[in-house]
Protein backbone atom coordinates (compact mmCIF):
# COMPACT_ATOMS: atom_id res chain seq x y z
CA UNK A 1 0.00 0.00 0.00
CA UNK A 2 1.30 3.45 -0.86
CA UNK A 3 2.73 5.37 2.09
CA UNK A 4 2.30 8.80 0.61
CA UNK A 5 -0.91 10.74 0.41
CA UNK A 6 -2.33 11.09 -3.09
CA UNK A 7 -4.05 14.37 -3.68
CA UNK A 8 -6.49 13.51 -6.38
CA UNK A 9 -7.82 17.03 -6.70
CA UNK A 10 -4.36 18.40 -7.35
CA UNK A 11 -2.97 15.64 -9.45
CA UNK A 12 -5.95 15.54 -11.75
CA UNK A 13 -6.35 11.90 -12.56
CA UNK A 14 -9.17 10.35 -10.71
CA UNK A 15 -11.82 13.09 -10.53
CA UNK A 16 -11.31 13.90 -14.18
CA UNK A 17 -11.50 10.28 -15.14
CA UNK A 18 -14.60 9.85 -12.96
CA UNK A 19 -16.35 12.80 -14.55
CA UNK A 20 -15.70 11.37 -17.94
CA UNK A 21 -16.91 7.96 -16.86
CA UNK A 22 -19.95 9.62 -15.38
CA UNK A 23 -20.64 11.28 -18.69
CA UNK A 24 -20.16 8.15 -20.73
CA UNK A 25 -22.26 6.04 -18.41
CA UNK A 26 -25.00 8.63 -18.17
CA UNK A 27 -24.98 9.06 -21.92
CA UNK A 28 -25.59 5.35 -22.20
CA UNK A 29 -28.23 5.26 -19.51
CA UNK A 30 -30.15 8.30 -20.63
CA UNK A 31 -30.31 7.22 -24.24
CA UNK A 32 -31.30 3.61 -23.79
CA UNK A 33 -34.13 3.94 -21.32
CA UNK A 34 -35.87 0.64 -21.73
CA UNK A 35 -39.33 0.89 -20.30
CA UNK A 36 -41.36 -1.80 -18.65
CA UNK A 37 -44.77 -2.07 -20.29
CA UNK A 38 -47.11 -1.04 -17.55
CA UNK A 39 -50.40 -0.04 -19.10
CA UNK A 40 -52.96 -0.39 -16.31
CA UNK A 41 -55.90 1.51 -17.81
CA UNK A 42 -56.78 4.07 -20.48
CA UNK A 43 -53.42 5.89 -20.09
CA UNK A 44 -51.85 2.69 -21.37
CA UNK A 45 -53.39 3.42 -24.77
CA UNK A 46 -51.52 6.71 -24.94
CA UNK A 47 -48.35 4.98 -23.84
CA UNK A 48 -48.78 2.43 -26.63
CA UNK A 49 -49.39 5.28 -29.09
CA UNK A 50 -46.11 6.86 -27.98
CA UNK A 51 -44.34 3.63 -28.76
CA UNK A 52 -45.96 3.20 -32.17
CA UNK A 53 -44.78 4.63 -35.47
CA UNK A 54 -46.35 8.08 -35.41
CA UNK A 55 -44.68 9.21 -32.21
CA UNK A 56 -41.85 6.71 -32.47
CA UNK A 57 -40.28 6.27 -29.06
CA UNK A 58 -37.45 4.19 -30.50
CA UNK A 59 -35.64 7.27 -31.73
CA UNK A 60 -35.03 8.25 -28.09
CA UNK A 61 -33.78 4.78 -27.36
CA UNK A 62 -36.89 3.97 -25.35
CA UNK A 63 -37.98 0.47 -26.16
CA UNK A 64 -40.75 -1.28 -24.29
CA UNK A 65 -39.74 -4.53 -22.63
CA UNK A 66 -42.05 -7.14 -21.22
CA UNK A 67 -39.74 -8.18 -18.39
CA UNK A 68 -38.72 -6.12 -15.34
CA UNK A 69 -35.25 -7.67 -15.54
CA UNK A 70 -34.61 -5.93 -18.85
CA UNK A 71 -36.17 -2.61 -17.95
CA UNK A 72 -34.90 0.41 -16.09
CA UNK A 73 -37.85 2.72 -16.54
CA UNK A 74 -41.33 1.99 -15.28
CA UNK A 75 -44.06 4.08 -16.86
CA UNK A 76 -47.03 3.53 -14.57
CA UNK A 77 -49.80 4.35 -17.02
CA UNK A 78 -53.20 4.05 -15.45
CA UNK A 79 -55.22 3.33 -12.35
CA UNK A 80 -53.48 1.34 -9.67
CA UNK A 81 -55.96 -0.70 -7.67
CA UNK A 82 -55.29 -1.83 -4.14
CA UNK A 83 -55.37 -5.43 -5.28
CA UNK A 84 -52.58 -4.71 -7.74
CA UNK A 85 -50.40 -2.58 -5.44
CA UNK A 86 -48.57 -5.64 -4.17
CA UNK A 87 -47.60 -6.70 -7.68
CA UNK A 88 -46.37 -3.28 -8.80
CA UNK A 89 -44.07 -3.27 -5.78
CA UNK A 90 -42.84 -6.74 -6.62
CA UNK A 91 -42.15 -5.81 -10.24
CA UNK A 92 -40.41 -2.62 -9.14
CA UNK A 93 -38.21 -4.63 -6.80
CA UNK A 94 -37.34 -7.01 -9.62
CA UNK A 95 -36.00 -4.23 -11.82
CA UNK A 96 -32.23 -3.88 -11.67
CA UNK A 97 -30.67 -0.68 -10.33
CA UNK A 98 -30.53 2.03 -11.51
CA UNK A 99 -34.23 2.44 -12.14
CA UNK A 100 -36.64 5.28 -12.63
CA UNK A 101 -40.40 5.63 -12.43
CA UNK A 102 -42.68 7.93 -14.40
CA UNK A 103 -46.16 8.25 -12.99
CA UNK A 104 -48.37 8.94 -15.98
CA UNK A 105 -51.81 10.51 -15.64
CA UNK A 106 -53.99 11.68 -12.80
CA UNK A 107 -54.82 8.17 -11.64
CA UNK A 108 -51.23 7.20 -11.09
CA UNK A 109 -50.39 10.61 -9.58
CA UNK A 110 -53.20 10.94 -7.07
CA UNK A 111 -55.85 8.32 -7.69
CA UNK A 112 -57.52 10.80 -10.04
CA UNK A 113 -61.27 10.60 -10.31
CA UNK A 114 -61.36 7.24 -8.54
CA UNK A 115 -61.82 8.57 -5.06
CA UNK A 116 -62.95 5.17 -3.81
CA UNK A 117 -62.02 2.32 -1.52
CA UNK A 118 -60.42 0.23 -4.27
CA UNK A 119 -57.88 2.64 -5.77
CA UNK A 120 -54.44 3.48 -4.45
CA UNK A 121 -54.39 7.26 -4.03
CA UNK A 122 -51.17 7.81 -5.94
CA UNK A 123 -48.50 5.25 -6.82
CA UNK A 124 -46.01 7.18 -4.71
CA UNK A 125 -47.60 5.48 -1.72
CA UNK A 126 -46.05 2.24 -2.93
CA UNK A 127 -43.02 3.02 -5.11
CA UNK A 128 -40.78 6.11 -5.36
CA UNK A 129 -41.66 8.27 -8.36
CA UNK A 130 -39.25 10.45 -10.35
CA UNK A 131 -41.61 12.31 -12.63
CA UNK A 132 -45.33 13.01 -12.50
CA UNK A 133 -47.09 13.67 -15.79
CA UNK A 134 -50.35 15.59 -15.45
CA UNK A 135 -53.32 14.84 -17.67
CA UNK A 136 -56.16 12.44 -18.14
CA UNK A 137 -54.74 10.97 -20.26
CA UNK A 138 -51.50 12.81 -21.05
CA UNK A 139 -50.91 12.95 -24.78
CA UNK A 140 -47.94 11.07 -26.26
CA UNK A 141 -46.12 14.41 -26.61
CA UNK A 142 -46.33 14.80 -22.84
CA UNK A 143 -44.87 11.39 -22.27
CA UNK A 144 -42.08 12.06 -24.72
CA UNK A 145 -41.34 15.39 -23.10
CA UNK A 146 -41.35 13.61 -19.75
CA UNK A 147 -38.80 11.10 -21.00
CA UNK A 148 -36.60 13.94 -22.29
CA UNK A 149 -36.87 15.58 -18.86
CA UNK A 150 -35.93 12.31 -17.24
CA UNK A 151 -32.92 12.05 -19.55
CA UNK A 152 -31.76 15.45 -18.33
CA UNK A 153 -32.26 14.30 -14.76
CA UNK A 154 -30.21 11.18 -15.36
CA UNK A 155 -27.41 13.19 -16.94
CA UNK A 156 -27.27 15.38 -13.84
CA UNK A 157 -26.90 12.38 -11.57
CA UNK A 158 -23.68 10.72 -10.52
CA UNK A 159 -23.18 7.48 -12.36
CA UNK A 160 -22.36 5.55 -9.21
CA UNK A 161 -25.76 6.10 -7.65
CA UNK A 162 -26.36 2.39 -7.83
CA UNK A 163 -24.90 2.22 -4.35
CA UNK A 164 -27.67 4.33 -2.87
CA UNK A 165 -30.98 3.08 -4.18
CA UNK A 166 -33.98 5.33 -3.74
CA UNK A 167 -36.10 4.37 -0.84
CA UNK A 168 -39.62 5.18 0.06
CA UNK A 169 -38.96 4.38 3.70
CA UNK B 1 -82.73 18.67 20.21
CA UNK B 2 -80.81 17.65 17.15
CA UNK B 3 -82.59 15.74 14.41
CA UNK B 4 -81.93 12.03 14.61
CA UNK B 5 -79.96 10.62 11.69
CA UNK B 6 -79.63 6.86 11.45
CA UNK B 7 -75.99 5.87 11.90
CA UNK B 8 -76.37 2.43 10.36
CA UNK B 9 -76.41 3.71 6.79
CA UNK B 10 -73.39 5.85 6.06
CA UNK B 11 -74.27 6.49 2.44
CA UNK B 12 -77.81 7.61 3.12
CA UNK B 13 -78.45 11.30 2.94
CA UNK B 14 -81.60 13.30 2.27
CA UNK B 15 -80.83 14.25 -1.30
CA UNK B 16 -84.39 15.45 -1.84
CA UNK B 17 -86.09 17.23 1.00
CA UNK B 18 -89.27 18.61 -0.57
CA UNK B 19 -91.98 17.07 1.60
CA UNK B 20 -94.61 17.23 -1.16
CA UNK B 21 -92.39 15.32 -3.55
CA UNK B 22 -93.39 11.77 -4.30
CA UNK B 23 -90.76 9.37 -5.60
CA UNK B 24 -91.74 8.24 -9.09
CA UNK B 25 -92.73 4.59 -9.37
CA UNK B 26 -92.73 2.46 -12.47
CA UNK B 27 -96.31 1.36 -13.11
CA UNK B 28 -97.16 -2.25 -12.21
CA UNK B 29 -99.63 -4.11 -14.38
CA UNK B 30 -101.60 -7.24 -13.76
CA UNK B 31 -100.08 -10.45 -15.10
CA UNK B 32 -103.34 -11.34 -16.85
CA UNK B 33 -102.65 -8.56 -19.38
CA UNK B 34 -100.09 -10.84 -21.09
CA UNK B 35 -101.03 -14.34 -22.26
CA UNK B 36 -97.49 -15.78 -22.28
CA UNK B 37 -96.72 -14.58 -18.78
CA UNK B 38 -100.09 -15.78 -17.51
CA UNK B 39 -99.20 -19.31 -18.64
CA UNK B 40 -95.74 -19.09 -17.09
CA UNK B 41 -97.15 -17.85 -13.80
CA UNK B 42 -99.73 -20.66 -13.73
CA UNK B 43 -96.92 -23.17 -14.22
CA UNK B 44 -94.94 -21.70 -11.33
CA UNK B 45 -98.01 -21.51 -9.08
CA UNK B 46 -98.81 -25.17 -9.72
CA UNK B 47 -95.59 -26.25 -7.98
CA UNK B 48 -94.39 -23.38 -5.79
CA UNK B 49 -95.65 -20.59 -3.58
CA UNK B 50 -95.79 -17.22 -5.28
CA UNK B 51 -95.84 -14.27 -2.90
CA UNK B 52 -96.46 -11.60 -5.51
CA UNK B 53 -96.41 -11.26 -9.29
CA UNK B 54 -96.83 -8.30 -11.60
CA UNK B 55 -95.63 -6.91 -14.91
CA UNK B 56 -93.30 -3.93 -14.94
CA UNK B 57 -91.84 -2.46 -18.15
CA UNK B 58 -93.02 -5.52 -20.13
CA UNK B 59 -91.22 -7.91 -17.81
CA UNK B 60 -92.87 -10.19 -15.34
CA UNK B 61 -91.60 -9.99 -11.77
CA UNK B 62 -92.31 -13.03 -9.60
CA UNK B 63 -91.51 -12.92 -5.91
CA UNK B 64 -91.02 -16.37 -4.39
CA UNK B 65 -89.71 -17.94 -1.21
CA UNK B 66 -85.93 -18.08 -1.04
CA UNK B 67 -85.96 -21.84 -0.49
CA UNK B 68 -87.63 -22.40 -3.88
CA UNK B 69 -85.11 -20.52 -5.98
CA UNK B 70 -83.38 -23.56 -7.49
CA UNK B 71 -86.65 -25.36 -8.22
CA UNK B 72 -88.33 -22.37 -9.86
CA UNK B 73 -85.36 -21.57 -12.07
CA UNK B 74 -84.89 -25.20 -13.02
CA UNK B 75 -88.53 -25.46 -13.98
CA UNK B 76 -88.41 -22.21 -15.98
CA UNK B 77 -85.33 -23.39 -17.81
CA UNK B 78 -86.42 -26.93 -18.62
CA UNK B 79 -90.17 -26.53 -19.10
CA UNK B 80 -90.80 -22.87 -19.90
CA UNK B 81 -87.89 -22.23 -22.32
CA UNK B 82 -86.24 -19.48 -20.28
CA UNK B 83 -82.84 -20.53 -21.51
CA UNK B 84 -80.63 -17.68 -20.37
CA UNK B 85 -79.78 -16.20 -17.00
CA UNK B 86 -78.65 -12.80 -18.10
CA UNK B 87 -78.04 -11.23 -14.71
CA UNK B 88 -78.26 -11.96 -11.04
CA UNK B 89 -77.17 -10.19 -7.91
CA UNK B 90 -78.41 -8.89 -4.60
CA UNK B 91 -79.90 -5.63 -3.35
CA UNK B 92 -79.12 -4.37 0.12
CA UNK B 93 -82.31 -3.64 2.11
CA UNK B 94 -80.61 -4.27 5.46
CA UNK B 95 -81.32 -0.81 6.86
CA UNK B 96 -85.02 -0.92 5.98
CA UNK B 97 -86.04 -4.51 6.61
CA UNK B 98 -82.89 -6.41 7.56
CA UNK B 99 -82.94 -8.46 4.36
CA UNK B 100 -81.14 -8.93 1.08
CA UNK B 101 -83.18 -9.15 -2.08
CA UNK B 102 -81.77 -11.63 -4.60
CA UNK B 103 -82.91 -11.28 -8.18
CA UNK B 104 -82.49 -13.53 -11.21
CA UNK B 105 -83.05 -11.91 -14.57
CA UNK B 106 -84.03 -14.53 -17.18
CA UNK B 107 -84.50 -14.38 -20.92
CA UNK B 108 -86.36 -16.68 -23.25
CA UNK B 109 -84.95 -16.46 -26.76
CA UNK B 110 -87.82 -18.39 -28.37
CA UNK B 111 -90.64 -16.52 -26.59
CA UNK B 112 -88.78 -13.21 -26.70
CA UNK B 113 -89.72 -12.53 -23.09
CA UNK B 114 -87.80 -11.53 -20.00
CA UNK B 115 -88.82 -12.26 -16.46
CA UNK B 116 -87.32 -11.64 -13.09
CA UNK B 117 -87.41 -13.95 -10.11
CA UNK B 118 -86.95 -12.28 -6.74
CA UNK B 119 -86.62 -13.56 -3.25
CA UNK B 120 -85.54 -12.19 0.11
CA UNK B 121 -83.13 -13.63 2.61
CA UNK B 122 -81.91 -12.53 6.03
CA UNK B 123 -78.46 -11.11 6.50
CA UNK B 124 -76.91 -14.30 7.81
CA UNK B 125 -78.95 -16.64 5.64
CA UNK B 126 -77.44 -18.37 2.63
CA UNK B 127 -79.03 -19.29 -0.68
CA UNK B 128 -78.89 -22.26 -3.02
CA UNK B 129 -76.57 -21.94 -6.01
CA UNK B 130 -78.03 -22.10 -9.53
CA UNK B 131 -74.62 -22.67 -11.07
CA UNK B 132 -75.65 -26.23 -12.02
CA UNK B 133 -78.34 -24.78 -14.28
CA UNK B 134 -76.59 -21.74 -15.69
CA UNK B 135 -72.83 -21.39 -15.91
CA UNK B 136 -73.24 -17.63 -15.93
CA UNK B 137 -74.28 -17.84 -12.30
CA UNK B 138 -70.77 -18.98 -11.37
CA UNK B 139 -69.13 -15.58 -11.47
CA UNK B 140 -72.31 -13.69 -10.61
CA UNK B 141 -72.67 -15.62 -7.37
CA UNK B 142 -69.03 -15.08 -6.54
CA UNK B 143 -69.47 -11.39 -7.17
CA UNK B 144 -72.57 -11.37 -5.00
CA UNK B 145 -70.55 -12.92 -2.22
CA UNK B 146 -67.66 -10.52 -2.81
CA UNK B 147 -69.79 -7.39 -2.82
CA UNK B 148 -72.58 -8.25 -0.34
CA UNK B 149 -71.33 -11.16 1.70
CA UNK B 150 -74.21 -13.41 0.68
CA UNK B 151 -73.00 -17.00 1.03
CA UNK B 152 -74.16 -19.34 -1.72
CA UNK B 153 -74.56 -23.04 -0.93
CA UNK B 154 -73.22 -25.74 -3.26
CA UNK B 155 -71.18 -23.31 -5.30
CA UNK B 156 -68.05 -25.04 -6.70
CA UNK B 157 -65.62 -22.21 -5.91
CA UNK B 158 -67.00 -19.81 -3.31
CA UNK B 159 -64.30 -17.19 -3.25
CA UNK B 160 -63.99 -13.45 -3.80
CA UNK B 161 -63.80 -12.49 -7.45
CA UNK B 162 -62.97 -8.77 -7.65
CA UNK B 163 -61.52 -7.76 -4.31
CA UNK B 164 -58.33 -9.38 -2.95
CA UNK B 165 -58.83 -12.62 -1.04
CA UNK B 166 -57.77 -11.08 2.27
CA UNK B 167 -60.14 -8.12 1.96
CA UNK B 168 -62.35 -7.25 4.91
CA UNK B 169 -65.86 -5.97 4.40
CA UNK B 170 -68.34 -6.10 1.57
CA UNK B 171 -68.11 -2.95 -0.54
CA UNK B 172 -71.58 -2.79 -2.09
CA UNK B 173 -73.39 -2.88 1.22
CA UNK B 174 -74.98 0.44 2.04
CA UNK B 175 -73.09 0.53 5.32
CA UNK B 176 -69.71 0.41 3.55
CA UNK B 177 -68.25 3.89 3.10
CA UNK B 178 -67.42 4.80 -0.49
CA UNK B 179 -63.89 5.86 0.37
CA UNK B 180 -63.28 2.73 2.38
CA UNK B 181 -63.01 1.91 6.05
CA UNK B 182 -59.76 1.91 7.96
CA UNK B 183 -58.76 -1.51 6.64
CA UNK B 184 -59.22 -0.35 3.05
CA UNK B 185 -57.40 2.95 3.59
CA UNK B 186 -54.24 1.19 4.80
CA UNK B 187 -54.56 -2.00 2.78
CA UNK B 188 -51.61 -1.55 0.44
CA UNK B 189 -49.35 -0.06 3.13
CA UNK B 190 -50.11 -2.85 5.60
CA UNK B 191 -49.63 -5.52 3.00
CA UNK B 192 -46.39 -4.28 1.43
CA UNK B 193 -44.55 -2.50 4.22
CA UNK B 194 -46.32 -3.66 7.35
CA UNK B 195 -48.38 -1.78 9.90
CA UNK B 196 -45.41 0.06 11.36
CA UNK B 197 -44.99 1.94 8.06
CA UNK B 198 -48.32 3.73 8.46
CA UNK B 199 -46.73 6.67 10.25
CA UNK B 200 -43.96 7.09 7.68
CA UNK B 201 -46.17 6.94 4.63
CA UNK B 202 -49.04 8.87 6.14
CA UNK B 203 -52.76 8.85 5.49
CA UNK B 204 -54.23 8.97 2.02
CA UNK B 205 -54.71 12.36 0.45
CA UNK B 206 -58.29 12.19 -0.72
CA UNK B 207 -58.20 15.65 -2.31
CA UNK B 208 -56.42 15.18 -5.64
CA UNK B 209 -56.47 18.91 -6.37
CA UNK B 210 -54.38 19.67 -3.30
CA UNK B 211 -50.88 20.77 -4.11
CA UNK B 212 -48.35 22.32 -1.81
CA UNK B 213 -46.90 24.85 -4.19
CA UNK B 214 -43.96 25.64 -1.89
CA UNK B 215 -42.92 22.05 -1.22
CA UNK B 216 -39.54 21.78 -2.95
CA UNK B 217 -38.59 18.67 -1.00
CA UNK B 218 -40.90 16.44 -2.97
CA UNK B 219 -41.71 18.39 -6.12
CA UNK B 220 -40.09 20.62 -8.67
CA UNK B 221 -42.31 22.56 -11.00
CA UNK B 222 -41.44 22.10 -14.64
CA UNK B 223 -39.80 25.22 -15.93
CA UNK B 224 -39.22 26.48 -12.38
CA UNK B 225 -36.76 23.96 -11.10
CA UNK B 226 -34.72 24.86 -8.06
CA UNK B 227 -32.34 22.77 -5.97
CA UNK B 228 -34.07 20.44 -3.56
CA UNK B 229 -35.33 22.03 -0.39
CA UNK B 230 -34.92 25.67 -1.48
CA UNK B 231 -37.25 28.16 0.14
CA UNK B 232 -39.38 29.59 -2.65
CA UNK B 233 -41.94 31.52 -0.64
CA UNK B 234 -40.62 34.70 -2.27
CA UNK B 235 -40.92 33.34 -5.79
CA UNK B 236 -38.53 31.25 -7.81
CA UNK B 237 -36.44 31.99 -10.91
CA UNK B 238 -37.92 31.28 -14.30
CA UNK B 239 -36.07 28.60 -16.20
CA UNK B 240 -37.23 28.13 -19.77
CA UNK B 241 -38.41 24.67 -20.79
CA UNK B 242 -35.64 22.95 -22.70
CA UNK B 243 -35.46 19.57 -24.32
CA UNK B 244 -31.73 19.37 -23.81
CA UNK B 245 -29.15 21.15 -21.72
CA UNK B 246 -28.16 24.44 -23.37
CA UNK B 247 -24.46 23.61 -23.41
CA UNK B 248 -25.19 20.48 -25.43
CA UNK B 249 -24.90 16.88 -24.41
CA UNK B 250 -21.96 14.55 -24.67
CA UNK B 251 -22.05 12.64 -27.97
CA UNK B 252 -25.55 13.87 -28.83
CA UNK B 253 -26.12 16.24 -31.65
CA UNK B 254 -28.46 19.10 -30.98
CA UNK B 255 -31.49 19.38 -33.17
CA UNK B 256 -31.21 22.34 -35.52
CA UNK B 257 -34.50 23.46 -37.03
CA UNK B 258 -32.59 25.34 -39.76
CA UNK B 259 -30.92 22.22 -41.07
CA UNK B 260 -33.96 19.97 -40.93
CA UNK B 261 -36.03 19.12 -43.99
CA UNK B 262 -39.75 19.66 -43.86
CA UNK B 263 -41.70 17.28 -46.05
CA UNK B 264 -44.70 19.23 -47.25
CA UNK B 265 -45.75 16.89 -50.05
CA UNK B 266 -47.13 13.88 -48.24
CA UNK B 267 -47.69 11.85 -51.43
CA UNK B 268 -44.10 12.19 -52.51
S1 LIG C 1 -55.64 9.38 -15.72
FE1 LIG C 1 -57.48 9.34 -17.00
S2 LIG C 1 -56.81 8.33 -18.92
FE2 LIG C 1 -55.29 7.87 -17.33
S3 LIG C 1 -55.88 5.91 -16.44
FE3 LIG C 1 -56.79 7.54 -15.19
S4 LIG C 1 -58.83 7.83 -16.04
FE4 LIG C 1 -57.65 6.72 -17.56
Amino acid sequence: MAQHQVNYLKDGGLPVALTTIDKVVNWGRSNSLWALTYGLACCGIEMMASGASRYDFDRFGTIFRASPRQAELMVVAGTLTKKHAEFIRRLYDQMAEPKWVISMGSCANTGGMFNTYATVQGVDRVIPVDLYLPGCAPRPETLQYGVLMLQQKIRRESASRAQKPKRLM
Amino acid sequence: MRAYTPKDNVQKKPYYTDRYWVAPQVAKHDVSSDAVFTDDLEAIKAQFDVLEAYIQVDQMVVIINAADNFGVIEMLKNERAYNQLSEMSAIDWLADEGKFEIFYQMLSMSKRKRLRIKCKIDEKESIQSVEKLFRSADWSEREMYDMFGVIVNNHPFMKRILMPDDWEGFPLRKTYPLQGDEFAAWYEVDKIFGKEAREIIGPENRDPARIDRYDTERFARLGHEVPRGTDISNGEPDTPLVYQESEGVFMIEKFDAEKSVVISDRDR
